[in-house]
This record gives C-alpha cells, structure tokens and sequence, in this order.
C-alpha cells in the first residue's frame, strides 16, 4: 500500500500538508467555476429541469472517483479501509440534512462549497450564502445538546453499498458507470422535452400582436 | 484568445476533472474534500473572539477546539484554496464582477434574503448530515457510502419540493 500518504495527510497539518490543502481546494474551486458552479441560475436550473449539469458534473465526479479508488485498492496500491473509516453513516439526521440541503440549495441558487466560489467571483447573494451557512451552523450547534438523540440515530457505522449487495468496490463502481450513462441519456430527453413544452407555451404568446 | 463568459467546460469532462481532484485529495490526504465544516469553524473562531467561555460549553463547537483555534484544520486551508480557484476561474474567463445573480424583475433585497435564508438552512442540513454537497454527496458518494447516497437522494428531493416556491427570483 503507497496511498493514503501520510505526508499530506489531513490531520498532520504541518506546512507541506497545509500547502497541499490550499493547492487541492484551488483545484476544487477552479473546476467547480469553469463548470459554471459560480452561477447561481446554471445551479439552479437543475430543478426546473432546463440544464442537468449539476446532475452531469456531479455524477461523472462521482463515477471517476469511484472508479479511481477501488481500481487502486484492487491492484494494491490504495488502502481503503484507511480512506472509508472517515465516513460512517448517521442515516435519519443524513436524510433530514439532505432534505434542509437541497431546499437551502434552490433557495439560495449555491451549495455551501459553489457559494464560496460565486463570492469570490464578486457575486454579493454568494458571500450572503456563505453568511447564511455560517449562522446556520452555529445555531445547529446550539441547539443540538437538545437534539442529541435524533443527531445521533440511525448510528451504523461505516456502511457501503458494495457491502450491502455483497460485490467487490470495483464491481459496484463499474455497475454505476453504466447505470450514469443511461442515467445521462435520460437527462438529455428530459431537457428536451421541457424544452419543447416551454417553446409551445410561448408560441401563441409570441404571435399576439403588441399593444 | 477572447473572454467569453457564456462559455463553460463541458459537463463531462468537468465531472472527469472534479473526479480527479477528488481522487488526488484521498490519495494523498486520506480524507475527501469539504465545504460546510470550514464555513461552521469560521463562525466558532469569530465568537471565541468574544466569548470564548462559551464555546467550551457548546459541544459540537468545543470539539473544533482541540487544536487550540478552530482555524487550524485541514479543511479551512483547503477552503482558502477554493476561494482563490474560484477567484482565478472567474478572473480568467471574464465572470469576475460585483453583482447580485437575480431575475431581472426580482427586488435585490429580497433576493438577498433568500440567499442568506437558504445558506442557512444548508448550514443547519450540514451539521445534522456530517457534510454537504461537497463532504457528503460527493466525497461520501464516490466512496459508495449508504449515508451519502441516502443524503444524495434527500438533497435531490428537498430541491425538487421547494423549487417552485422559490422561483420568482429567478423571472
């Protein structure tokens, strides 16, 4: 096993694993702006269907990464168990979290990372998001003494889909290859079809004369 | 060659370049990439400023502490490191400008309020899910991990339900 590192390591934080962090995350923030993350209306277009590319980058990140570990830890070169122990599964506050995620998602047009990149873009609704996260966070932080219980269930540990359907990770990670591709065409018919209702709705709009 | 700031990458080839950021950041680091928590130990480090007694007493803020500041942690590196790749994203393709993302007819001020108001219900969703689109569904997800997938799901279905409500800003 070569990989993790232990160099750069996240809990090292000594000045070469600091430098790494600050080179890692500007790789993270340029792709995510080149994507168009920095936008709020191409981010949002996800929900009203008209452009899948958040679904798109996301999901073909998803797969690559996927694809990338576990053909590494096949071959022996990346261990892990060393990379997974750091995701354990809290499933009930998960689904919730995920629920508060996406409304706060299309209510603000970012997510907590594309919204630091928008800021830094210059875009003013961004640094508010970034605001916005911060005080959500340090309320949750108040009040979860009182929300402990539901904060802690659903406690199972590290859970991983392979383990659930019993395949190696490369297995389940070449099946979600596939699975995105058709999930990919699926999205594109998707876009068309809103595409051609919206240009029928406005058709008979667009042949009344002006008054 | 000619700025224009219509033009983005290619969804796929973006999701290929994102993967392998994030590849790079386990390989090395042993730990995927993270926005919420960054964000949450900024605002633990502002009212240690003030009442830093009061953190010693809120648990999920104390555990930041650990380290002395909350600021020494992987993760708001990283973040510095966003903010200047997103910055040099949007310098270079000609995004880079102050303004506020809004539909034309929709009053500032309130789209102000909705940016803020939805930031911090993401920061609530954060904390309760250990991580947000970029910790959780992403860096979670491509490890195959139930939680993240359960969350992936959640975040897809909490937008879906609330688009519509929300989509004035936009028009």
């Amino acid at each position: 096993m070569i990989f993790p590192t232990e160099l750069f390591a996240q809990d090292a934080l000594t000045p070469i694993s600091l430098l790494g962090a600050v080179a890692l995350g500007a790789g993270f923030g340029f792709v995510l702006e080149r994507s168009g993350f920095g936008r709020a209306q191409k981010l949002v277009a996800q929900f009203y269907l008209t452009d899948m590319a958040v679904f798109r980058v996301m999901f073909t990140a998803v797969v690559t990464a996927a694809l990338g570990t576990s053909l590494l830890a096949a071959v022996g070169l990346l261990d892990l168990k060393a990379v997974t122990v750091n995701y354990p599964t809290f499933l009930w506050p998960m689904v919730a979290g995920g629920l508060l995620v996406g409304a706060g998602f299309v209510t603000s047009g970012y997510c907590p990372g594309t919204s630091v990149v928008a800021a830094a873009s210059g875009k003013l609704d961004g640094l508010l998001t970034v605001a916005g996260v911060v005080i959500g966070a340090v309320a949750y932080a108040e009040a979860q003494p009182a929300l402990a219980a539901f904060h802690d269930s659903g406690k199972l540990g590290g859970v991983f889909l392979y383990q659930l359907l019993n395949l190696p990770p490369i297995g389940l990670a070449a099946i979600i290859a596939v699975a995105a591709v058709g999930c990919f065409i699926g999205a594109g018919k998707i876009e068309r079809l809103v595409h051609a209702a919206r240009l029928a709705r406005a058709a008979p709009a667009a042949s009344t004369p002006a008054r | 060659m000619t700025k224009d700031p219509e033009r983005f990458w290619n969804p796929y080839l973006a999701g290929v370049a994102l993967g392998l950021v994030l590849l790079a950041t386990y390989l090395l680091t042993g730990k995927g990439l993270g926005a919420s928590g960054a964000s949450f130990r900024l605002g633990v480090a502002a009212i240690q400023a003030v009442a830093p007694a009061h953190v010693a007493e809120v648990p999920l803020m104390a555990a930041t502490t650990e380290d002395g500041s909350p600021l020494r942690y992987w993760l708001v590196f990283e973040l510095v490191g966003v903010v200047l790749g997103g910055f040099l994203g949007a310098w270079t393709s000609g995004r880079l400008r102050g303004e506020t993302l809004k539909g034309p007819t929709f009053p500032s001020r309130s789209r102000w309020a909705l940016a803020l108001g939805g930031g911090a219900l993401m920061g609530v969703g954060a904390q309760l899910a250990r991580g947000c689109a970029s910790g959780q569904a992403l860096s979670g997800g491509a490890l195959m991990s139930a939680g993240a997938w359960a969350f992936f799901l959640a975040f897809f279905g909490g937008g879906y339900a609330l688009a519509a409500l929300v989509r004035r800003q936009w028009s």
